[in-house]
This record gives structure tokens, sequence and C-alpha cells, in this order.
């Protein structure tokens, strides 16, 4: 919204007129009703389940409504290590997702492999396949830190704008929301990573603005 | 009643099984665990021996698992005579000390526990060595007798080759079926995935 239509809203909210736009209502109302997928993956799935129960209550955040079924949930959340014989079996969930959807890689195995990286069972990091919005460290973590993903990845709904170049990947007509489920290769997976997906920079609509600060990436990159 | 001692047993297979040949295997860490070692050709018949002797009963296989002992190299020292030019170039007979390599070669191994549910006793270890690490990787299985060692030996076969004649349903059971390597080798490298083959944009 541009600047001289927020200084009119607050002027007209000041007298007592409420004013709001389509994208502000309808941002608010997907923030407070995403529904994630019953999955879990590993000893991050209890966090997750105790984030659900009454002390946590993730129905707070209108997130209560676990759905059993990838064609009517928003979120999935990658919760525990992933191996390499379960990955495409998570890249088909997500594919099965309708748009706009969501993903959130909690705990350190599902951002990177975590202590199992070495391992040769275990994907170093479910970004290599579909893109993340929220990354959450930890070992795992504890529910609060699940509550924080949930609320910045709200905040990060909230912040949508529906029109624009900027516009999120389920509003533009020719960006996938579909990707490449991998194969499984005489000695892995096959490809190693979506390099599309994985490389995507801050900004490109494919791939979610990443909460960290762009910075020199870790991973050796062939040219 | 308490479990008769490896070399107790090794002697009640020796007799009931004609031409079974039992090695008993000496452990060096603190438990001492000592286990018996099988020949290929007899092991079913030592294994339902095992399962059925009256005061044995060893009618449980709680764990089977593969070991990968590498090849190696053994350096020693020896003391050799023999001719040696001095400085002044006259040869003479001394002793001298050579290093000399020798390669032993390297095996794979099954590791069978046993317990006794009836007798309340164990457990004896049995070890069953294959002849090399490369072509000759068979062993008998030993699922006939214990059923509780199909996935066990399934899990052997899939992490360190060793492939089991006998067994009913030998497929991988962790990995999936098109995987060519045995990770839990000594001489595994797994792919290395960490480098990116770019070209879209980077």
């Amino acid at each position: 919204m541009a600047d001289d239509l927020k200084e009119l809203k607050i002027e007209l909210s000041k007298n007592g007129i409420f004013t709001t736009t389509l994208e502000e209502v309808y941002n608010w109302g997907r923030k407070n009703s995403v529904w994630p997928l019953t999955f879990g993956l590993a000893c991050c799935a209890i966090e997750m389940i105790a984030t659900t129960m009454a002390r946590y209550d993730l129905a707070r955040f209108g997130a209560e409504v676990f759905r059993p079924s990838p064609r009517q949930a928003d979120l999935i959340i990658v919760s525990g290590t992933v191996t390499k014989k379960m990955a495409p079996q998570v890249v088909r969930l997500y594919n099965q997702m309708p748009e706009p959807k969501y993903v959130i890689a909690m705990g350190a195995c599902a951002i990177s492999g975590g202590p199992f990286r070495d391992g040769y069972n275990v994907l170093k990091g479910i970004d290599r396949y579909i893109p993340v919005d929220v990354h959450i460290p930890g070992c795992p973590p504890r529910p609060e830190a699940l509550i924080h993903a949930f609320m910045t990845l709200q905040k990060k709904i909230d912040e949508q704008s529906l029109r624009g170049a900027d516009r999120p990947r389920h509003l533009h007509a020719d960006l996938p929301s579909e990707f490449p489920v991998p194969a499984f290769g005489e000695h892995g997976l096959e490809p190693a990573q979506n390099t599309e997906v994985f490389l995507a920079e801050q900004g490109n609509p494919l791939s979610p603005q990443r909460a960290s600060s762009p910075g020199t990436p870790t991973l050796r990159v062939i040219q | 009643m308490p479990l008769p001692s490896p070399e107790d047993i090794t002697a009640r297979i020796e007799a009931g099984i004609p031409g079974a040949t039992v090695t008993v295997i000496a452990n060096g860490s603190p438990s001492a665990q000592r286990s018996l070692l099988l020949d290929h050709e007899h092991a079913r018949a030592v294994a339902k021996f095992l399962r059925d002797h009256a005061e044995l009963r060893l009618d449980f296989c709680s764990l089977v698992t593969g070991v990968d002992w590498p090849d190696t190299e053994v350096t020693e020292k020896v003391k050799v005579r023999k001719l040696v030019a001095g400085p002044d170039g006259a040869e003479s007979e001394q002793e001298v000390d050579e290093v000399r390599k020798t390669k032993v070669p390297g095996y794979l191994e099954a590791v069978y526990h046993l317990f006794s549910m009836e007798m309340k006793h164990g457990p004896v270890v049995l070890r069953l060595r294959t002849a090399n690490r490369a072509d000759k990787t068979h062993l008998p299985s030993l699922t006939p007798v214990w059923r509780s060692a199909e996935f066990q030996e399934r899990e052997a076969f899939d992490l360190y080759g060793i492939v089991f004649d006998g067994h009913p349903d030998l497929r991988r059971i962790l990995m999936w079926d098109g995987f060519v390597d045995y990770p839990m080798r000594k001489d595994y490298v797994p792919p290395d995935d960490d480098i990116l083959i770019t070209g879209v944009k980077a």
C-alpha cells in the first residue's frame, strides 16, 4: 500500500472511520487459519505434538486443525531427519498440497542433516528439493521455537503483497507449484539437489525470503 | 543351570556332528567373551544341534550382525644375514635389519548371539567368516534354524554385502533395491553431494 494511502487511513481512523483493503482482509484470514499437515518424521515430531497440546496450545494461532491429507493442508512442518529413502515422499506430499502452501523446516536435521549429516542415508536438508519458508535450528527445537517459527510465518503471510512483481509464488501463473521428485539412484538420490530451489536468492519469488542476512554461501559451487 | 564353557560346547559339537570344525576365538577386551567360529559346511547342522541339544537348548537368536575386517598390511622387522659391501669394498656376511610387509586378506563376518529361554542361560556367540571381501562373500543362512535371524541377515546383506545362501527372502531391507554400495563397509565412500553442479544460476 502506498504511503499516502496509509496516512489517509490513519487520518480517517482518527476520525472514527474504519477503512481496510482486500489485501489486508485476505492475508489476515490466511495467516490465522494455517492448517498443517499431520506429518512427523522423528523426535522433532514429538515436540511438534507437544506444541499442539494444551500446555503450548498451537490453537491460539489458528493452527489446531492438523489435516491428514495434503490436499487440505496449507503448511508442511518437516519435523525430523529426512532420510534419502523418505525424501521423494516428502517432495510428493508437498506437490500434492494446494497453493498457497508453506514449509517449516524444523530442527537441525531438516535444515542441514544435523548430527547425521555425514551418514550415507540422510538428506542434507530438505531445502535441496522444496522451497523452505522458515528454518528452525535446535535438536530438537523446543515448542516455543516452533511457535516462534509459526509467528514468523504468519508475519510473512501478512506482509505478502497481492500485486506487483514481488507477489508470492502462487499468484505467478508461470512459476511452478510442483517440484521434481528425486529418483533412487545407484549411489544416492538423483539429482542430489534441485539447483533452482537450492540456490534461489533473496527476492526471487520462487524462493521464500530467507530471514538470514545475505552472506557468502558456505557450500562450494562449481561454475 | 550355568552355561557350559566354550571348550565344553565345542567338545559336545564335535562329538555330536562328525567332521564339524569349531574354533574358539579369544577376546582381548575386558568382557573376555569368547566365541565359536564355525565352518560353512556344517554351520547349519551345528546350529540345529545347539538349538535342540537337551542341556543347551539355545532356542533364541537375539542378534545377528555383520562385521567388516578390511585387508591389512603387517609390517615387521626381521634380522637376516646377507652379504654386505663394507667401506673397503670387500663383501662380508653381516646381520642386517630388513622390513617385511605381509598382506593379510580381510573378510566379512556374521556374528550370532544365542540365548536359551528354556534354560535361562546365554549368550553363546557364533561367528561365520567369508573367504574374502570381494567375490567370495557367501555364508550359509541360519534363518531356517532361527526365524528371528531373517530380517537381521537381510540387514547384514544390505549394509555389508554378505550373501546368505538358503535365506528365504534375501533382499535389501533398509536401502532401496537399485542401490549398489554396501555402506557399512570400511572402504565405503558416500557420494559427495556438497558439490553443486550448476549452470542454471549461481
